[in-house]
């Protein structure tokens, strides 16, 4: 097992080396696209349009305000007196954010209860609203600290009252949005899963266009030796994709990373025997490298669009809904974005490593076996 | 060649379908042990799939072959194991080097490592390779290329090798020295099926296993098979214009078949008479008639006759 195993793991160390063009065609894109993406989503979020409808005109509802003006990531386009103009800011698009401070809202604060503020976003542009929800969330936590350091000190005696200020996130049009921050974590899983399906189901097809597939499979090798040795360097390449992307995430585009990093390789490494599954299964459907680049071109946006990368699962019809259950990406998507910004562990994460486990299980058998077919 | 030592391929109504298409229709074949058997056949005659039958790459649609011993459908591992196979399209890889196949090879096939070295030396040295070791197979010529595979081919010693059209496309001076390696592979004991188009090879094989449209139409050693009886005599006709006078002497009675070989026509008649009636009839259809002379037929020759004999059969079988 391991004589035939080293011995193919050799040939595509080997075969990757003589590749000259091998690193730039693993790495550059990968780049390229994170970047784009990155910008994408920064360059809309350093300026967003936003109401301020202050109904409370409080000392405290005002240096909320001023705490959301001085990040300069929002840009007060309105302040109104009245709900309608707000109604009307983000029904023209004039804003694509409005804070709504009710009346009372300092009130509730001094009374240790939880004091409502209201953000409205404009949920047609759901990268936009979700990334500035995720600053909201920034701002307003920062807004609640410095109150209840103020606070602390007059509660002299009996027990603090929590000071706390909730959200009411009411996107009008994009009802389903869930989650914050989500777009370097999406790109990650998204680039790993379309390269390691490509790479994977090329390496393979190739060898049966060459040949090299008949006359590896007339030796005593067990097709399970071939297949470990054919995917065990794109799982270390597709954990290389990870890491290079969330040090992109993380350095370059300032994402907060809050979780495990040992949550989140075995949440990667999970969501690989996905992506290598896949990639084997199309390989065992395909003769020619063509076909195996179209067949992933059907894959992979199918596979995009039901993870909830972009569209919210919430507001799909329900029988896409159900089908979403067998897409790795829909689980590695949660647990990608639930390490990154929650900083939650496997207790709360492990429907979603049981599920990749079990696609990824389900799927590298059902290419073992069909592989065994398709040199027939 | 021993006598009573156990066959070493037998295959027994052996059968491929494709769908509805037979490729290999239940063939029957015994390859003795240490013998090289031809394997010869029109394009599409099902060569390579029999050959993919008996290396367990094929699952058989009917029938049963057992290779060295083991049956092909119940024990592929221990066939693979006994087994050496060069396909039909040339399969090394060419991003590495001679060294680097072999190596890999000698990997997937378990070779004991005390011996990988010496095994790969003999190699390359059987493939004629010294000094080009570290080449990138890619780079080298056809004749080299082809040397090598059967080098990777029989690393682990295999006593039964399967050749698929293993010179095709090499030039003949390379072809030759393929075909020494090939009788001195033999000389050790071990046996070969090797298929083929090129009818100077069949010469060189113990038996020929002539197969067409998936049929096994005949099988014996070059001697018996140009001693078969074709049904007539065979003449050569030198010294005409060959398409014109081909056109004519389909259209003669007593002519069972005529074909161009080089500038000449081999003409099977039914008989003598027929032959001394050709002259006069070329003349007849304005064809300058050339010189005439029976010949003993070629193994080509009988391959001609076999095949349309039995697509012939077919036809009549058919109406
Ligand atoms: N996988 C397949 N599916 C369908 N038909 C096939 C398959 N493999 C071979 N065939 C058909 O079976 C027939 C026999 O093919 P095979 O390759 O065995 O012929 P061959 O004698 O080796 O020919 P050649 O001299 O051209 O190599 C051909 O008509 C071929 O088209
Ligand atoms: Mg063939």
């Amino acid at each position: 097992m391991f004589e035939r195993l080293r011995a193919m793991l050799m040939k595509e160390f080997l075969e990757l080396r003589r590749d000259r063009w091998a690193i730039f065609r693993l790495v550059v894109p990968l780049l390229i696209q994170v970047i784009v993406y990155g910008y994408a989503a920064t360059f809309t979020v350093n300026r967003v349009s936003t109401a301020v409808l202050d109904l409370d005109r409080s000392q405290a509802s005002r240096s909320l305000v001023s705490h959301f003006v001085a990040t300069g990531r929002f840009d007060v386009v309105d302040v109104a007196d009245r709900q309608e103009q707000i109604t009307r800011d983000i029904d023209s698009g004039k804003a694509a954010l409005a804070i709504i401070i009710h009346a009372g809202f300092a009130q509730y604060l001094y009374d240790g209860k939880t004091a409502p503020l209201l953000v409205v976003v404009d949920g047609t542009n759901s990268n936009t609203a979700l990334i500035a929800l995720g600053y909201v969330g920034q701002i307003v936590a920062q807004f609640q600290a410095e109150e209840m350091a103020k606070a602390w000190p007059a509660q002299s005696g009996a027990a603090p009252a929590t000071v706390a200020v909730s959200l009411q996130e009411r996107p009008w049009f994009n009802p389903g949005l869930e989650d914050r921050w989500f777009f370097i974590p999406g790109v990650l899983g998204t680039l790993t899963l379309v390269q390691v399906i490509n790479l994977t189901s090329f390496a393979v097809v190739r060898e049966r266009e060459m040949g090299t597939l008949e006359q590896i499979m007339v030796s005593p090798i067990r097709p399970i030796e071939f297949i470990l040795g054919k995917t065990l360097p794109f799982f270390l390449i597709g954990l290389a994709d990870v890491v290079l992307v969330m040090g992109l995430g993380v350095w370059w585009f300032d994402v907060p990373f809050v979780g495990s990093p040992l949550v989140m390789l075995l949440g990667s490494s999970l969501f690989l025997l996905g992506a290598l599954g896949l990639g084997l299964l199309v390989s065992t459907f395909s003769r020619t490298q063509q076909q195996a680049f179209a067949l992933n071109f059907f894959l992979i946006n199918p596979i995009f669009i039901l993870s909830g990368f972009a569209f919210p699962i919430a507001a799909m019809p329900r029988v896409l809904q159900w089908t979403t259950f067998l897409n790795p990406l829909r689980y590695f998507l949660v647990v990608v974005r639930a390490v990154f910004l929650k900083g939650v562990g496997v207790a709360f994460l492990w429907p979603e490593f049981a599920a990749m486990t079990a696609l990824g299980a389900g799927l590298l058998a059902l290419s073992v076996l069909r592989f065994h077919k398709s040199l027939d | 060649m021993t006598g009573n030592a156990p066959p070493a391929v037998v295959a027994e109504g052996l059968t491929k379908r494709f769908g509805a298409f037979t490729a290999v229709d239940g063939l029957d074949l015994t390859i003795a042990t240490g013998e090289v058997v031809g394997f010869i056949g029109p394009n599409g005659a099902g060569k390579s799939t029999t050959i993919r039958m008996l290396c367990g790459l094929l699952r058989p649609s009917a029938g049963r072959a057992s290779v060295a011993g083991f049956d092909v459908g119940r024990q592929p591992e221990a066939v693979r194991a006994h087994i050496g196979y060069m396909s039909q399209k040339f399969s090394l890889y060419g991003d590495l080097t001679c060294r680097e196949n072999l190596r890999f090879f000698g990997g997937i096939y378990r070779v004991p490592r005390p011996v990988m070295e010496e095994r790969i030396r003999f190699a390359i040295a059987m493939a004629g390779l010294e000094g080009r070791e570290d080449r990138l197979v890619s780079t080298l010529a056809g004749g080299w290329k082809q040397r090598l595979a059967l080098g990777c081919a029989i690393l682990h010693r295999p006593p039964v090798l399967f050749l698929d059209e293993p010179t095709s496309g090499v030039e003949p001076e390379a072809r030759r020295r393929f075909w020494d390696l090939i009788h001195t592979l033999a000389a050790g004991g071990v046996t070969i099926l090797v298929s083929t188009h090129y009818m100077d090879e069949a010469e060189y094989c113990n038996r020929i296993a002539l197969i067409d449209a998936g049929r096994l139409v005949a099988m014996g050693s070059p001697g018996e098979l140009r001693g078969l009886d074709l049904g007539g005599a065979l003449f050569e006709l030198g010294g005409v214009a060959a398409g014109a006078a081909l056109a004519a002497l389909r259209e003669m009675p007593g002519v069972i078949e005529a074909a161009i070989f080089g500038d000449r026509l081999h003409v099977l008649v039914r008989d003598a008479a027929t032959a001394e009636r050709m002259g006069p009839f070329l003349k007849r259809r304005a064809v300058e008639p050339g010189a005439l002379r029976p010949i003993a037929p070629s193994l080509e020759d009988v391959f001609v006759r076999l095949v349309a004999r039995r697509s012939e059969e077919e036809e009549g079988g058919g109406a």
